[in-house]
């Protein structure tokens, strides 16, 4: 029998106690002091449960939230994306925040930023109601989405979706784009983008966020590669080029160089990954928290 | 569709009717209580009471399955009403009564559909008196796993009854209108959300790595006589919101829950055999859907050789069957991330040989490449891609989970079943990932010989043209060059290289020998021997 005093709980532990006093009638007056919930003290309190069954509706009714009795109120338009986030973390599953996080995709496109996290959130209250699936918002988060690559984000939206709806135009021709961008088909890619401006251009950064990608894959693969490999990836021709690789020479140390053929050659900075010799040998490192298993020894 | 992918739950089948018409055929009478029952639910209660956690342990798992096995093979256990007076009605006891008794009803019979509305009642009021933080019991770490596993087990099952619309009856779809609460997803994830926050475990475990906190050196109980249930559950909490989330499809979500838990190390997950294994499994197959090859393998080898140990522990328990079948699931799953991404080295021996015997053969159909100069190549290319194809799609269906659709059916609209709506969304678009992949086993199948070959030779053997090849080249680095949890991008390619112009150079990546490790033992061990032979030195001096 224990008896710890002090603080909010008192637990009184007794053989013939009951585990926790919760009857409907029972409010022992004799056991003071003890922490227990009756159903009458909670329906005396302003987040009252009611019976138990259905607590579902209870929980949609009362908006009964992780955080118990803290109210999340709408705030104001410019501080909308903080709360956003917050919501994210802590309130996810709350078909209320809908609306909150369709406003907060409209934002990204207009402020050219990103948050996977509450688009995956979106997609997934999406899939729970989905008569409230708005095409879209969708689609501006799945091109959202294809900039980021080379990151698997489209994949991971694509899960959420259901597949009678990514058999619909517009995302039949997004999921095409997306395997010429996973495949390295970038001729194919920018033909394709360019039949399908009204998609892509609907969010502003697109054409340099693939370009990235592309000199992403390009400086993976290559140490040298030829002036018309690079224009056909980055879809860049002619003087535009020249400006390109300008800039690039100044600001990311490209190089340009004369090939066999007569063609201009860019050698790409130098990576770990296209250049095996840089790659630190990690192989053999160890951890400093074996070292300290011989510490005593060398002491 | 695979023709081993069994959807149906082994029990029984949905039909609603023929589950309760069996219950009564076999002649149930919820209110006769055998005597051993009776003793059975006094003594628990007593250590309940008394906080006896072992003998807790020992009357769930053991006395209750043998109790199950001798009088309650094919009926449900008395009624929660008939036992409560034996048990001064306490109102958690029977909560906790009712709880293994629908998880006794699930597992030997088929539930109707108004029992699994009771079953979420029960859930629901189990857990509003843990949310209120006042029970001030212990409970062994099993029956707080069991309770979430079946927590989750149940939606999962009622997400697929609800889903064969076909045929059911009026009564039944009324029923499914009425109750349109239970089992709603929103109220799964909120209630498993609310354990998390309500028990602060992730405050907990993060003060624990400052030392201010004990949680896993206790193995969560709390011998400062407090109760361990809200932590536990708030900890298993987290475990299963990662099984929702993979259930569901949303797989970054799911590795987001179980950001806390550090799987790297032992903890409450590992104290249960069936824990470890859930939270490995889903993390793997996120990984894997993640295209986190090298996180899946890695895992998968831990568990797997860990299994392998100690299985022999565990033939006498109960989820003995379960263990061995997620055994051979995660074998399966091992199978397709070394096929994406050879990487052997990663695969321990005893782990190596068990893949070969179960899965060797299929293994070398996956990365079969036809490079004979003989006869029709680009058709016997196209008979070995699909037969890697099959194989895929084969070893998909049978390891993947029982994904569902979380939203309520139209009821307006004619009945159709769409219970297997998620799952086949899940495999086209893991197979859309095969048929990417199979672009690069041409290739890789080349660079492994050459040290230095010219973009127009290998062109030439892989019967493609220059610009095709080069995409396939650009594939292979992107597909090769995952970006990890934290957004870096690293390599995980066996065989590696880089072209200069239009020569490709391959990378001869040599085995790296550890020395570093070796000599770390061989010290500690010359020391071992050193103090030994002192200790000799000083006893025969004396």
């Amino acid at each position: 029998m224990q008896v710890r005093g002090g603080g909010i709980y008192v637990f009184l532990y007794s053989i013939l106690t009951p585990l926790v006093d919760c009857y409907p009638k029972g409010l022992n007056p004799q056991q003071s002091g003890r922490c227990f919930f009756s159903v009458a003290a909670l329906q005396g309190s302003p987040r009252s449960v009611p019976p138990v069954r259905y607590i579902g509706r209870v929980l949609r009714r009362n908006r009964i939230r992780p955080k118990m009795g803290m109210e999340k109120e709408p705030q104001k338009p410019q501080q909308v994306s903080y709360t956003v986030e917050q919501l994210v973390a802590v309130n996810p599953y709350n078909p209320d925040i809908l609306p909150d996080l369709e406003n907060y995709v409209n934002e990204q496109v207009a402020s050219q930023t990103y948050s996977l996290d509450a688009n995956l959130c979106l997609l997934r209250l999406y899939q729970f109601e989905p008569e409230r699936l708005s095409t879209q918002i969708v689609a501006r988060i799945l091109v959202k989405a294809l900039m980021a690559m080379p990151a698997p984000d489209f994949s991971l939206c694509l899960f959420l979706i259901p597949e009678r709806v990514q058999m619909e135009q517009p995302f039949k021709t997004l999921i095409v784009l997306s395997h010429y961008l996973e495949t390295g088909g970038f001729r194919q890619f920018w033909d394709e983008a360019a039949k399908s401006r009204h998609i892509v251009e609907a969010v502003p950064g697109f054409e340099q966020a693939i370009q990235a990608y592309a000199v992403h894959v390009l400086s993976l693969t290559y140490q040298k590669v030829p002036r018309s490999v690079l224009a056909e990836a980055i879809n860049i021709e002619g003087l535009a080029l020249d400006k390109f690789l300008e800039q690039q020479v100044v600001n990311y140390g490209w190089v340009i160089e004369m090939g066999q053929g007569g063609g201009q050659i860019i050698a790409l900075p130098k990576t770990e990954f296209n250049h095996p010799e840089l790659k630190k040998n990690s192989g053999d490192a160890v951890p400093l928290d074996h070292i300290t298993r011989i510490f005593p020894i060398l002491s | 569709m695979a023709a081993n992918y069994e959807y149906d739950e082994a029990a029984g089948h949905y039909d609603d009717q023929a589950a309760a018409l069996r219950q009564q055929e076999v002649g149930y009478d919820p209110n006769f209580v055998p005597d051993s029952v009776k003793s059975f639910v006094v003594h628990l209660y007593r250590h309940i009471r008394e906080k006896n956690v072992y003998e807790i342990h020992q009357m769930y798992e053991t006395s209750f399955q043998t109790l199950s096995e001798r009088l309650f093979k094919d009926t449900p256990w008395p009624s929660v009403d008939a036992v409560a007076h034996y048990v001064d009605n306490d109102h958690v006891f029977c909560l906790l009564y009712r709880e293994m008794w629908f998880r006794h009803l699930y597992a030997r019979l088929s539930p109707t559909l108004k029992q699994r509305i009771d079953s979420w009642d029960n859930y629901c009021s189990l857990f509003q008196v843990v949310l209120h933080g006042v029970v001030n019991m212990q409970l062994p770490n099993q029956w707080l796993w069991d309770m979430v596993d079946e927590f989750v087990y149940q939606f999962q099952s009622f997400c697929q009854y609800r889903a064969k619309m076909k045929n059911k009856t009026e009564q039944e779809i009324a029923l499914l209108r009425q109750f349109d609460q239970a089992w709603n997803v929103y109220g799964v994830l909120n209630f498993l959300q609310a354990l998390v926050e309500k028990s602060a475990i992730i405050q907990i475990l993060e003060q624990e790595k400052q030392g201010l906190e004990q949680f896993t050196a206790t193995d969560g109980y709390d011998y400062s006589g407090g109760s361990n249930v809200l932590k536990v559950l708030g900890y298993f909490s987290m475990i299963g919101l990662l099984r929702v989330h993979c259930l569901l499809g949303d797989y970054h979500a799911g590795l987001k829950c179980l950001q806390p838990i550090d799987i790297s190390q032992q903890g409450v997950y590992t104290s249960v055999i069936g824990s470890h294994i859930a939270t490995i499994y889903h993390y793997g197959f996120a990984s894997l859907m993640l295209r986190r090859y090298v996180d899946g393998i890695r895992e998968f080898n831990k568990i797997l050789l860990y299994i392998y140990k100690t299985k022999q522990y565990h033939q006498k328990s109960p989820q003995y069957e379960q263990i061995l079948k997620k055994n051979e699931q995660m074998y399966a799953l091992l199978a397709i991330c070394l096929s994406f991404c050879p990487q052997m080295k990663l695969v321990d021996e005893a782990v190596n040989a068990q893949l070969r015997e179960k899965y060797g053969e299929k293994m070398g159909k996956l990365q079969r490449y036809d490079d004979e100069a003989y006869g029709d190549k680009l058709s016997r290319r196209q008979r070995y891609a699909d037969e890697a194809f099959g194989i895929y799609d084969e070893l998909f269906s049978y390891a993947c989970p029982k994904f569902i659709t979380p939203s309520a059916p139209s009821f307006d609209e004619p009945l159709v079943n769409y219970n297997q709506d998620a799952y086949r969304l899940q495999l086209k678009l893991f197979l859309s990932e095969v048929r990417q992949q199979e672009l690069l086993v041409g290739a890789r199948t080349f660079l492994k010989v050459y040290s230095t070959i010219s973009l127009g030779k290998l062109a030439n053997y892989l019967d493609v043209d220059e610009s095709t090849l080069r995409m396939t080249l650009m594939t292979y680095k992107h597909k090769t060059h995952a970006v990890d949890s934290d957004g870096k991008i690293i390599s995980n390619a066996d065989v590696d290289f880089y072209i200069d112009d239009d020569m490709i150079r391959v990378v001869n990546s040599k085995p790296v020998k550890r020395f570093g490790d070796f000599f770390l033992r061989q010290i500690v061990k010359l020391e071992g021997v050193i103090n030994d032979m002192d200790r000799i030195k000083v006893e025969s001096a004396n």
